[in-house]
């Protein structure tokens, strides 16, 4: 007997209730069987980029929190370090201490949300990321004793900080060291083994090693495929390379691997602050910087290593108060390029998990 | 450390190979004529000792006599980095060949500068509009716009 | 058992799709330039309650504030605001909200939780046709009462008050979990006033 079948195009999003916001993908199936993905995003394109031109390099500042609004500290970091590059304006000790320590801690918070979120996209509810959400309000009380602020912190500025850490801060930071790595063991001795989280992403999803490297991935969804390639080590900024750091790898660039990659590294955030807890130096925490920065005429490209991978931003100045041209290199729009390759092949449910996996936050996407 | 290669070591290597494709070599960049922005983009490559195979961001931007597009490579094997630009004049229908045969990474940077400039990217299987709606009509990163 | 597939054949091709959402997006845009009054007929002073109808009201007036559940919405910055207070530490569940629908049709509250653009807006708006009456809207953070840091950009609704009618507003960028009870809060004692007779 002959069944006649055809593909049919679901539409995915852009509502849905897996946390990762507005992303719409229209997918042709045939039965369960993904046959082929177009993503559709844009939905919450709130063009920063053209608001920069109009806008002071100080007051760019609070636009570029709202690029990944998970990671404000990485996002900020970024942004002045490249004007400072533009501009050759040096910063001070404490303040690189300080902004070590803040990306060091953003960088766990962030990866709690995404592996909360992936564990939550896998089916296991909202347990894991109510767990994580536990150890990330404890963060985020660290940071409100710092900048006032939970989630859009607006903390560094050009040139170092925006100001000097309250005397409760190191105490309840060091509390904090000494026990995250308890709790990490406690998130793996509840998902490490666990069967269904093994079945649902273990094969699940590959990417393989020159895909990667051709589709320009970064952060955990490339070191998961076997390329040791971190932007802290290959080409250090800030004050990297006095802290002792491994970098996590994975092999076989499945959804497990991207996922072993985030708890690692979260393992290794919490050694980095260790050392910098210990080293902090006294001293002012910004050097003198006019308001209205004009850096000379040029251009220049700045990276760091953002929790979800490489965040660049290309700034060409005029010698005014504002940037001739303002980009974004997100690593989350090209870690989505990925996203047919990966997803073709497997099965509707698988799609979200492998979704989930590559951990994309959309206002760096859209922008 | 990431080497960041000057465009000049760059621009010779280039020129006996594809003579006249450099227009003019810095210290910081490459700029290139964007007929043989291909031919150079597969060049730098896969040529031994260059090897840049992971394409880090593509950029316009809108002088506004031209449109420049300025792409940073990187080579993960060597670890150094170079930065390649290419120009195209006129602001009526401005296009420049597409790199997304060689890095697939090129795909959504490339729809968005469409979209948001309106550089067309000839050879891409897939240009149109990625951020903004269909009917959207201009091209807002422009500096004429508004 | 064989199964022989017509690969190749669509229902429409995408950029169909493409364009027929554009002109949605831009029939949305023309027509939604002026934003949309607050509901406030509960202001009205005018309206006499039967005797009868007091307790019935209050009963269900109390049903309805202590049940409220929320419909999925989550576009921006916000909604992590809105999900720390959905987790343990600034519990919604105390309120009988923890029961965050994915389907509209379930759902009476919509928090909109992050920036409107065009492009979204025809897809928040049938969500709120999607609701059921009675149905509340909170606008929480600043770009959802009037488009916030981003109200100048050329793709930014300025407020969701032009595309949905708006009951509570709740100020914040993004704001405190605090901020969002103390906003849920006044909506509930907003429902609390409600009667039957006002009931569209």
């Amino acid at each position: 007997m002959v069944i006649k079948t055809e593909p049919f195009v679901v539409n995915i999003g852009p509502a849905h209730p897996s946390t990762h916001g507005v992303f719409r993908m229209r997918a042709t199936l045939d039965g369960e069987v993904v046959l082929d993905i177009e993503p559709v995003f844009g939905y919450l394109h709130r063009g920063i980029e053209k608001l920069a031109e109009e806008r002071t390099y100080t007051q760019i500042i609070p636009l570029t929190d709202r690029l990944d609004y998970l990671a404000s500290m990485s996002n900020n970091l970024a942004y002045v370090l490249t004007v400072e590059k533009l501009a050759g304006i040096a910063v001070p000790e404490r303040a690189e201490y300080l902004r070590v320590i803040m990306a060091e801690l953003q960088r766990i918070a962030s990866h709690l949300i995404g592996v909360g979120a992936f564990l939550n996209d896998c089916g296991a509810f909202m347990t894991p990321i109510l767990y994580m959400i536990r150890e990330r309000e404890k963060i985020l009380d660290l940071f409100e004793m710092v900048c006032g602020q939970r989630l859009t912190y607006n903390y560094m500025r050009i040139g170092g900080v925006s100001h000097d850490i309250p005397e409760e801060f190191l105490p309840a930071l060091k509390k904090f060291v000494d026990r995250m790595p308890g709790f990490i063991d406690e998130y793996d001795q509840l998902l490490q083994e666990n069967e269904i989280l093994l079945a649902r992403s273990k094969g699940v999803g590959i990417l393989s090693r020159e895909q990667a490297i051709n589709i320009s991935a970064s952060g955990p969804v490339l070191r998961a495929s076997g390329v040791k390639w971190d932007i802290r080590k290959v080409d250090p900024y800030s004050i990297y390379d006095r802290f002792g750091f491994e970098i996590p790898t994975g092999s076989a660039g499945d959804c497990y691997d991207r996922y072993r990659v985030r708890v690692e590294e979260m393992r290794q955030s919490v050694r980095i602050l260790k050392q910098a807890v210990e080293k902090l130096p006294a001293g002012g925490v910004r050097s003198e910087v006019s308001h209205l920065v004009r850096p000379p005429a040029g251009e220049a490209y700045g990276h760091i290593e953002a929790p979800k991978g490489e965040l660049g931003f290309y700034l060409v100045s005029d010698n005014s108060i504002a940037p001739y041209r303002f980009h974004v290199r997100a690593p989350s729009l090209l870690n989505l390029t990925a996203l047919r390759e990966m997803v073709v092949g497997w099965k509707v449910a698988d799609v979200l998990a492998i979704f989930g996996s590559i951990d994309i936050c959309m206002g760096e996407v859209d922008r | 450390m990431t080497v960041a290669l000057s465009g000049g070591e760059i621009a010779a290597r280039l020129e006996e190979r594809f003579p006249g494709s450099v227009v003019e070599s810095g210290q910081d960049s490459l700029l290139v004529k964007s007929e043989s922005l291909r031919a150079v983009a597969g060049f730098l490559k896969t040529a031994p000792g260059l090897e840049f195979d992971y394409l880090t961001a593509i950029t316009g931007v809108d002088y506004y006599d031209y449109f420049e597009v300025v792409y940073q490579l990187t080579s993960i094997r060597h670890n150094h980095s170079l930065v390649v630009k290419a120009r195209c004049y006129g602001r009526e229908n401005p296009a420049l060949p597409s790199v997304v045969g060689l890095w697939k990474g090129a795909d959504f940077q490339e729809r968005e500068i469409y979209d948001l400039m309106g550089i067309r990217f000839e050879g891409h299987p897939n240009l149109k509009r990625v951020v903004l709606w269909d009917g959207f009509t201009g091209h807002p990163l422009r500096k004429d716009y508004l | 058992m064989e199964i022989e597939e017509r690969a190749g054949l669509y229902i429409y091709s995408d950029t169909q799709l493409d364009k027929e959402e554009g002109e949605r997006i831009e029939a949305l845009k023309a027509s939604s330039q002026q934003p949309l009054p607050d509901p406030d007929r509960w202001l009205d002073e005018e309206l006499r309650r039967h005797i009868l109808l007091t307790s019935v009201d209050a009963v269900l007036n109390w049903a309805r504030r202590s049940s409220l559940w929320p419909v999925v919405c989550f576009p921006a910055c916000c909604a992590f605001e809105f999900i720390t207070t959905a987790a343990s530490r600034f519990d919604i569940s105390r309120f009988g909200m923890e029961v965050i629908r994915g389907s509209p049709r379930q759902a009476d509250l919509m928090i909109t939780a992050g920036t409107l653009t065009w492009k979204m807006a025809p897809q928040v708006r049938r969500i709120y046709d999607q609701m059921a009456e009675p149905k509340w809207v909170i606008a929480m953070g600043a770009c959802a009462i009037s488009g916030g840091i981003f109200a100048s950009s050329y793709s930014v609704v300025p407020g969701y008050s032009r595309i949905i009618p708006v009951d509570v507003y709740v100020p914040g960028c993004p704001p405190r979990p605090e901020a969002l009870l103390y906003g849920i809060r006044l909506m509930q004692d907003k429902i609390a006033k409600r009667s039957i007779i006002t009931e569209d």
